[in-house]
């Protein structure tokens, strides 16, 4: 569904992406993981056709993709509404059918049927006739995810969908993206700097570091050799009770490493 | 007062009453309030221009107007839309002083251009200003499903392929001609209070848009009218009458909103997405 070849980006003389490649199929979900800074952000944009490519090339469905447009469902971090914009959910997920359209919307019942069944699956029917602006950020998330499935793209980005939730929330949103991966057989990228909630659920990673990525099954990418050449500095991979630590520093016993991780407080812990 | 005479007087201001509704219930979701402030305001530099030359003030107005919504377009690309919005006021403003100083017998048709002469309209200008209204709630029209997805989620908006600065530039430019065509009418300053008031009140009102819209176009409507009879019965000028009711209506629309956030469903509803704390109940 998404295959990244070769893509290199810049923002002035910096190198951002230094020939990233990696592909997406239907129905997998890809975690898109890095630090501030590793280029996450300048990732999503190439792929959205926001920035151009320094070189490479990005398909969707095949496709050679050169400018935006609807055929990938987005959901931005979050969205600013004031409460009381008189804007429904209802209404703002309908515009993810046709939002790009010159004209009026006609209400027609396929098209509302289209809404609720969208609305049913990320589970905020309840809120279908409230304003947008008053419901809570977890809430508004689900409404832009219906808002961006529901014109059926068949890659769907998120970006940054786990920062500011509470770990409840996290886990409920991973697990909501893995039944809408694999029950609407759409391609689905989510950036994160954590790869710990993504784990039981991702089909493959992305792993970005300093323009570079490195990409895989977890158990391919996450490993201390591999992800040591991809930040050119020795990193130590911890596995306890299902979970990953990756540290910086070489293979000596844990204790120092661990504490080092603690106190920096670094996002790849 | 509804004598003959008073009858263009009474078709314009509706006219101008519905168009402001319509688009100034964009003008409100999109927090653009400040760039509708400064292009009827700016504008009216132009009509000042235009007399100084001998032209026509409509074309005085029209050129200001679009030039004003170009200038903040590109100038915003640069900078803050709000620094924008000012540096384009305080430039046109300037150029509106230099006019005028230009000019002496200018006075007394300065100040009808900045408040208007709702009754003093004549027959001739009913017909351009329902042309350019018309002009206005077509473009609207036409742009709507883009122009409000931009307007609450421009990141998603702009990810489908809208942008954000075209649809910017595109909605100026609609104010503008809504500029030109009221001006002239209903004076540059109650041009802004009738694209904030009616449609910010009919915004706490209405849950969805076209709804909202409808609503604006008849708080509006209501506004206008209710503002001529009083200034009739009265003989206070028709602006202050359009100002009041507008900032009522508002009144209106935000107390039960405002009563609502201080009971219990506020407390089990707080505005955590939003990262926005409800402002404190009006008094």
């Amino acid at each position: 569904m998404l295959e990244v070849e070769e893509v290199s980006a810049a923002f002035g003389a910096r190198a951002v992406l230094d020939r990233v490649s990696f592909s997406v199929a239907a129905g997998e979900l890809c975690g898109l993981i890095g630090t501030n800074g590793a280029g996450k952000t300048t990732l999503m944009k190439v792929v959205l056709g926001l920035l151009p490519t320094g070189g490479g090339r990005v398909r969707v469905s095949g496709r050679v993709r050169t400018r935006s447009g609807a055929d990938i469902g987005y959901v931005p971090q979050k969205i600013q509404l004031e409460p009381d914009a008189p804007i429904r959910v209802r209404d703002l997920v309908a515009l993810g059918i046709d939002g790009h359209r010159l004209g009026v919307p006609l209400g027609s019942r396929r098209r509302r049927r289209a809404v609720d069944e969208m609305l049913d699956a990320v589970g905020v029917s309840r809120l279908a006739n409230a304003r947008v602006g008053t419901l809570s950020g977890g809430e508004q998330q689900r409404v832009m995810i219906a808002h961006a499935l529901v014109a059926r793209p068949s890659l769907l980005l998120l970006d940054e969908p786990l920062a500011n939730l509470d770990m409840r929330a996290v886990d409920d949103v991973v697990a909501l993206l893995a039944r809408i991966a694999a029950d609407q057989g759409v391609a689905v990228l989510l950036s994160a700097h954590d790869v710990n909630p993504l784990l039981p659920v991702m089909d493959r990673v992305v792993y970005l570091a300093s323009g570079h990525a490195a990409s895989g099954t977890t158990g391919q990418v996450i490993r201390a050799d591999v992800l040591s050449r991809l930040y050119g500095h020795p990193i130590r991979v911890v596995q306890a009770e299902g979970r990953v630590l990756v540290l910086a520093g070489g293979p000596e016993p844990s204790g120092v490493a661990a504490n080092g991780c603690g106190a920096s407080g670094a996002g790849d812990c | 007062m509804f004598a003959g005479y008073l009858a263009a007087g009474w078709e314009v201001a509706s006219i101008v009453a519905v168009v402001a509704g319509v688009v100034g219930f964009f003008t409100v979701v999109r927090g653009a309030a400040f760039a509708a402030h400064v292009l009827p305001n700016g504008a009216f530099a132009g009509a000042a221009g235009a007399v100084l030359v001998g032209a026509s003030t409509l074309l005085g107005l029209g050129a200001f107007a679009v030039a004003g919504a170009v200038a903040i377009a590109v100038l915003r690309r640069r900078a803050r839309s709000d620094v924008a919005s000012a540096l384009t006021v305080v430039l046109m403003l300037g150029l509106g002083d230099l006019f005028l100083s230009s000019t002496s017998q200018y006075a007394s048709e300065t100040f009808s251009l900045l408040f208007g002469e709702v009754l003093g309209v004549s027959t001739g200008e009913v017909l351009p200003t329902a042309a350019i209204g018309a002009a206005c709630v077509l473009a609207v029209a036409l742009l709507y499903r883009p122009l409000l997805l931009s307007s609450v989620a421009p990141d998603v908006a702009e990810a489908r392929g809208i942008g954000a600065a075209r649809m910017e530039l595109a909605f100026l430019l609609v104010v503008a001609l809504v500029t030109t065509m009221a001006v002239p009418v209903v004076g540059s300053l109650l041009v802004f209070s009738l694209l904030i008031g009616p449609p910010a009140a009919a915004c706490s009102f209405a849950v969805r848009p076209p709804a909202a819209i409808a609503l604006s176009c008849a708080i509006a409507l209501v506004t206008v009218w209710a503002s001529i009879a009083c200034s009739y019965a009265t003989n206070l000028p028709v602006g202050f009458f359009v100002g009041a009711l507008g900032a009522t209506a508002y009144a209106l629309g935000r107390a039960p909103g405002a009563w609502h956030r201080r009971g219990p469903h506020a407390a089990a509803r707080p505005a955590a997405g939003t990262g926005r704390v409800p402002a404190p109940a009006a008094r």
